[in-house]
């Protein structure tokens, strides 16, 4: 049964070919292609044929386990203690590589507590992966209210009518302009150790008390400075469409509100966020979609390092799949993430959906 | 209570100025209607008495204190618009509630203010819904009820009839008359609709291009018009003005007449000084039909529309101008037929050709 879409519209069909077979062969193959890879243990360039694996990919990837280490006694039972009076405990590896233990076998330390003497230690199968995961939600859990807050800011600041606020305008918004990738070049200079613009700076501001820090090569500091580059090169997109939701609030709501003697804040409170309220639900899930896609500014910055500090998971689905040319562990990071933000997603759409 | 005065009130954005020195005094207690064509700058002066917009020069007090550089809500002042401007995501009640939520009002004043406000506006059973699910007129009763809250002394309105369909219109009117009478509240109205103006208003302001052209009473601007403009302006069908000559002219009245006029005597008023031609107004309910021949003024129907109770007929004069007359009663007129007009000469009033 043709209908009317197919029938009568040829030339249109024609028209819209190529930009279809783009999208076919980039996106929606790649995308199914994806599944399809990360339950084989397909290579990028290999001679052996690929082998259909199940969800041992999965396995390698997600296995998480707990260990408790009690702590190394001498011969009266006494715990024995370092120079520093650290309890020693014997090391995680007497465990995974414990023929006992089978299960844990090519498991590594990804990080540990104490409980009483006792340490626990969680223990993952790809301690990599782990890394990489928690810095992407450590990066959207601060970029998030970063970008979106300070857009808001920005978006209610140049909603004025003043002389010359398109120059404010056009200067909020010029970061989005220019490539992620050449702005990562630049804050590399700024966020230099030697003689970065930001050190300079707060050693001029402290009168010479700064002590300079190497900003992104230290593992406390690398993930916080990438985090604050990158919430102000996109601030400047999600302050246009605050500013566009701001324009859509009737300016006789505000008039209203005066009239009734509301104050600044009472005003931002009753009338202008209430009127916001459906862009901030775009501005979260858009925000939120970007962070978890964190990967140029770790490409052209850190490289994942200092020791893990910065690895993000597409940073590490790129690595593996084209690093190491196992095309199969980055189809299965890619999986995981899709799962992992349109799970996000879904829970942002239902606790902001409208009440009725 | 409040009373109201304005003193030489001006307002002028760079060099363009919209209201050019308005003196005006609004007693307590007082409905006073600013009517006037669009951009004569009435709905500029009821927000410059609101706080909305400052003012340029001149004084405006209220109470007999001085509040030009007070804001809105130092003022004592309500305002109901044109748009409503209620709040989309509150409730009904949040929102009529709104100014005593903003003045941090405890919730047992406020349930009590709202119940009562929603009483005298029979708004109770809506109390509850979203402005979504509410139909015109019932926005605008939360508007109204928003204002009223708060126990103003002057309640400010802004066309607030305008965006509602007719039927509605009229229902509303006249629930905001009873409402003035239930509060006893001086109001300050805006509107375009001279209906609204003369039904609601104890005293009527008529505006053009920023100046007072006349204020009184709706029955003093409608039979002693100060000018052409308030007697053009009151009055549906307009008023018809004739180019007449002035022939002859005594201590009090003036011999007039034209082409398709027969002369007659209309007092002057001491308008037309020694003018030789002047303008007679005629209102077009003022008039009679008789047979050719035997009126004061000659012309030919153009069109005739019967409204069941009344008739009114677009008549072209000997002379070549337009004239409406409207009959209070069903009669039949076909185009071209030659009518005769008879009217009462104490009746029409006589203007300066220019003004």
């Amino acid at each position: 049964m043709a209908s009317r879409l197919t029938r009568s519209n040829r030339a249109g069909w024609l028209f819209a070919l190529p930009g279809f077979s783009l999208l076919f062969l980039f996106i929606i193959i790649p995308f199914f292609f994806a599944f399809w890879l990360s339950l084989t243990n397909q290579r990028l360039v290999s001679p052996n044929p690929a082998e259909f694996v199940g969800l041992e990919n999965y396995r390698k990837l997600l296995s998480v386990a707990v260990v408790t280490l009690e702590p190394e006694r001498d011969e009266a039972g006494q715990i024995e203690r370092d120079s520093d009076g650290a309890i020693k405990y014997p090391r995680v590896r007497t465990i995974t590589r414990n023929s006992d233990n089978p299960q844990y076998r090519g498991m590594g330390e990804w990080f540990r507590w104490h409980s009483g003497d006792n340490a626990k230690v969680v223990i993952a199968s790809d301690v990599v992966f782990m890394k990489a995961l928690t810095n992407t939600l450590i990066f959207a859990l601060f970029i998030v209210p970063l970008q979106g807050g300070g857009a808001l800011l920005l978006a209610l600041l140049i909603n004025q009518k003043l002389r010359g606020i398109n120059a404010f305008r056009t200067i909020y918004f010029l970061p989005v302009v220019v490539s992620i990738v050449v702005i990562s070049l630049l804050w590399r200079f700024i966020y230099d150790g030697d003689d970065g613009l930001l050190n300079s700076l707060l050693g001029m501001l402290s009168f010479g008390l700064f002590e300079p820090v190497d900003w992104l090569g230290r593992t406390d500091t690398a993930l916080g400075s990438i985090i604050v580059m990158s919430a102000w090169q996109a601030v400047g997109f999600h302050m246009v469409i605050w500013l566009a939701g701001l324009q859509t609030i009737s300016p006789t709501l505000y008039e209203a509100a005066a009239i009734e003697g509301s104050s600044r804040w009472q005003t931002f409170r009753y009338v202008t966020w209430p009127g916001l309220r459906n862009t901030a639900v775009l501005v979260l899930i858009v925000i939120t979609m970007q962070a978890f896609a964190l990967f140029a500014q770790i490409n052209v910055m850190t490289n994942g390092g200092p020791l893990d500090s910065t690895q993000t998971l597409v940073f590490q689905a790129v690595e593996r799949g084209y690093g190491k040319q196992d095309i199969s562990g980055g189809s299965v990071i890619s999986v995981v993430l899709f799962l992992l933000v349109l799970l996000i997603s879904a829970v942002q759409g239902i606790l902001t959906r409208e009440r009725k | 209570m409040a009373t109201l005065k304005l003193t030489d009130v001006r307002k002028s954005y760079g060099n363009v100025d919209v209201i050019k020195g308005v003196d005006l005094e609004i007693s307590d207690g007082e409905f006073v209607v600013f009517v006037g064509p669009s951009g004569c700058g009435k709905s500029t002066l009821l927000r410059m008495i609101s706080g909305l917009e400052d003012i340029t020069s001149g004084t405006l007090e209220i109470d007999g204190k001085r509040v030009n550089e007070l804001p809105p809500k130092d003022r004592g002042i309500a305002m109901v618009f044109q748009s409503y401007a209620i709040f989309p995501h509150m409730t009904v009640r949040e929102n009529v509630a709104f100014g005593l939520t903003i003045a941090r009002a405890s919730k047992a004043e406020k349930e009590a203010k709202v119940a009562e406000a929603a009483r005298i506006l029979q708004m109770e059973h809506l109390l509850d819904r979203r402005p979504s699910q509410l139909s015109g007129g019932q926005r605008q009763r939360v508007a109204i009820g928003r204002a009223i809250v708060r126990k103003p002394k002057v309640f400010l309105f802004d066309e607030p009839l305008s965006n509602l369909d007719a039927a509605l219109r009229m229902d509303m009117r006249m629930e905001i008359g009873k409402l003035h009478g239930q509060l006893g509240a001086t109001m300050v109205y805006v509107t375009h609709d001279q209906v609204e103006a003369m039904t609601l208003a104890d005293k009527i302001v008529v505006l053009k291009d920023g100046r007072v052209m006349q204020a009184g009473s709706p029955m003093e601007l409608f039979h002693e018009p100060a000018n052409r403009f308030v007697a053009g302006f009151l009055g549906a069908p307009s008023m018809n003005f004739l180019d007449v000559e002035v022939t002859d002219r005594t201590e009090r009245e003036a011999n007039v007449t034209n082409a398709a006029l027969e002369p007659i005597r209309v007092a002057h008023r001491n308008r037309i000084n020694g003018a030789r031609t002047a303008v007679l107004g005629i209102r077009p309910q003022h008039v009679r039909a008789t047979e050719p021949g035997q009126g004061m003024l000659h012309g030919k129907v153009t069109l005739a529309e019967r409204l069941g109770s009344e008739t009114v007929v677009d008549m072209t004069l000997k002379d070549g101008s337009k004239f409406i007359a409207t009959f209070g009663e069903d009669k039949v007129f076909r185009p071209g037929e030659s009518v005769d007009l008879l009217f009462d000469p104490e009746r029409a009033l006589l203007f300066p050709a220019e003004e």
